[in-house]
């Protein structure tokens, strides 16, 4: 298929629009789902630990 | 050094460095009548004399199997001191073509010694050398605190720091005699570039695999910060050095793109070497760096997130407003402003959750300098990512493009934001890596940081009052619709912000040896290291302890 600079466009300017935008969604949901309020909260505390060895 | 490689990894990097070595002298017989014979001599040099220094240390013991106990910090400790050794000669560079400017006479009557030539010297070494050198030290320790896991292997960093340092070197010196592939913070040509590309895999691998052997199951996002940087740095080099060598017995190609299309390419390359190598990676260095010298947590774990988000997919597209009013179509213009705009939302977000970390502990901002030069960071990031999204918009950019308002702009970036949370983070780390109680003095951490923000402060205003007179000479008409003032007329009314310009950056050079003075006598300092201390704590937590004589 021969995709010529009319097509190519168009494309470029309505297919980012909307992956862009699913993204945004696809984030804040990930972000703001309850259930990982607990683990974003733990891993903010959890380098502030004094222990400097790697876990065996 | 040598000491902690196991046998096998000596003699893998004995071969790695034959290796390169034997490619030294193969460019070295191939380019006899070019630039690239030069070259050749160098990679040799560089092979044979770290042949050496496995050599010396071939038959000293191995390591014992306690080492899967401790992190592996020895890559991270020369990057930080290579690091700064970049930074005083970038920045001495950097002075001297600002002297230059003031005083055009001064190039000797040599080619080497020309404007042209000297500034890309000081671009590499400041951006790559000491802000990449920064980077891969600073990640190898976040990685390995973060995740819990040593790194995966001991030849693997020493690969990366060496090798990447090998890169930094042909490109400086490949300027100085003339060699460049004329795209801006591109400049190396092909040879070098290829084994930036095989550098920078080893480099993403090593993170990879790290990440693999974690123990602490989330990854804490200043490694996705990091992963960014490495990761959209090797897709941007990749693309933009595209070419095709004249010949393989000489340093000259050709970039596989042209006209505008090579314009686009370069300043998607261009921007985003900005927003991964001198964004991104930063930011992670921040999100890690100061939540630990705070002793608070960020601010928002979910804020970061999605700035991180934004940052890296907002970012892509902004390049083009690089290209306001040229042959580029003005829909791909629009795009790069309309994004450059957008991208206000994830950098303030980024430098409020600094701020608002720091929120309730600014007495620890007043009297800790390092936390300081973090603290300035966020703001210095702050002003010239919002002074980026306004510079973008195609009206305010006719008055700003070409001028010194875009080098002020790039500098409140370079000197503001990436050397002070760089400073700041190693005034935090530097103890940590060496086990002492604290850096050998916190009083020249102070002089430090003041003749560092000095020195961006004067040479910012002097930039941007340069830059907005000459962007207002430049389109002042007559009543007889000619221009009002000739080039040079603009030029005279450079002169004296040039001068500021020079003394702002020999303030923020002076502070530069200061900092290198304190950590290497940091390091020099063997006495006061208590034995508790070495007991791998941080620096803070062991200050803490012995403080309270727990």
């Amino acid at each position: 298929m021969d995709i010529g600079h009319e097509q190519l466009v168009a494309f470029a300017k309505s297919f980012g629009l909307f992956y862009l935008i699913a993204l945004s969604v696809g984030v804040l949901v990930y972000v703001f789902w309850p259930t990982n309020k607990k683990r974003f909260e733990k891993a903010a505390k959890t380098i502030l630990s004094d222990e400097d060895r790697p876990w065996q | 050094m040598v000491s902690q490689l196991t046998l096998g990894e000596r003699q893998g990097a004995l071969c790695i460095l034959l290796l390169l070595a034997a490619c030294g002298l193969l460019m070295l017989g191939a380019g006899q009548n070019d630039p690239l014979g030069v070259h050749g001599g160098i990679v040799m040099l560089f092979g044979v004399l770290l042949i050496f220094v496995v050599i010396s240390g071939y038959f000293a013991p191995e390591p014992g199997t306690d080492a899967a106990g401790r992190y592996y910090d020895d890559p991270s400790k020369v990057g930080i001191v290579l690091a700064m050794l970049w930074a005083v000669a970038g920045f001495f560079i950097g002075d001297w073509v600002a002297w230059l400017l003031v005083y055009p006479e001064m190039t000797f009557d040599a080619a080497w010694s020309s404007f042209g030539r000297l500034r890309p010297v000081h671009t590499t070494s400041v951006i790559f050398g000491f802000g990449g050198n920064a980077l891969i030290a600073t990640s190898f320790h976040v990685l390995q605190r973060t995740t819990r896991a040593r790194l995966p292997d001991q030849l693997s960093p020493w690969f990366v720091l060496l090798g990447y340092n090998l890169f930094c070197l042909l490109a400086v010196s490949g300027y100085l005699i003339g060699i460049t592939q004329s795209k801006e913070y591109a400049e190396p040509e092909w040879y070098a570039d290829i084994w930036l590309v095989v550098v920078w895999v080893v480099y993403f691998l090593i993170y990879m695999r790290t990440l693999a052997r974690r123990k602490e199951p989330h990854i804490y996002v200043a490694n996705w910060y990091y992963m960014a940087f490495i990761l959209v740095v090797a897709i941007l080099h990749i693309v933009n050095n595209l070419a095709i060598p004249v010949s393989f017995a000489g340093a000259k190609s050709y970039s596989l793109f042209a006209g505008v299309q090579d314009a686009m390419t370069q300043w998607w390359y261009g921007h985003n070497a900005v927003a991964f190598f001198l964004t991104a990676g930063f930011l992670g260095m921040m999100y890690y760096y100061l939540p630990k010298r705070a002793d608070r947590p960020i601010f928002s774990y979910r804020l970061s997130i999605i700035s991180f988000w934004g940052i890296t997919f907002m970012y892509m597209w902004a390049g083009s407003h690089h290209l306001h009013y040229t042959a580029l179509p003005q829909w791909v213009q629009t795009l790069g402003m309309t994004f450059s705009v957008m991208l206000l939302v994830p950098s303030w977000a980024s430098a409020g959750n600094a701020l608002m970390t720091l929120n309730g502990a600014w007495h620890k901002v007043r009297d800790d300098a390092t936390l300081r030069f973090m603290m300035m960071a966020a703001i210095f990031y702050g002003i010239s990512t919002f002074e980026g999204s306004f510079m973008a918009i195609r009206p305010v950019n006719s008055l700003s493009h070409y001028t010194d308002w875009t080098i002020g702009h790039v500098h409140a970036g370079a000197m503001g934001w990436v050397a002070l949370i760089t400073f700041g983070s190693f005034y935090a780390v530097v103890p940590w890596l060496w086990k002492r109680e604290a850096m050998y003095s916190a009083r020249l951490v102070e002089v430090h940081f003041w003749f560092a923000l000095a020195g961006t402060l004067v040479y910012v205003f002097a930039m941007w009052n340069s830059g907005i007179t000459q962007g207002l000479m430049w389109r002042t008409y007559s009543e007889g619709g000619t221009l009002t003032y000739s080039f040079i007329d603009s030029l005279v009314a450079m002169h004296p912000y040039y001068f500021a310009r020079a003394v702002g950056g020999l303030l923020f050079l002076i502070g530069a040896l200061v900092g290198g003075y304190n950590i290497w006598m940091t390091i020099r300092t063997a006495e006061g290291v208590k034995p508790e201390v070495l007991a791998d704590l941080p620096a803070p937590a062991a200050a803490r302890q012995a403080s309270t004589g727990r």
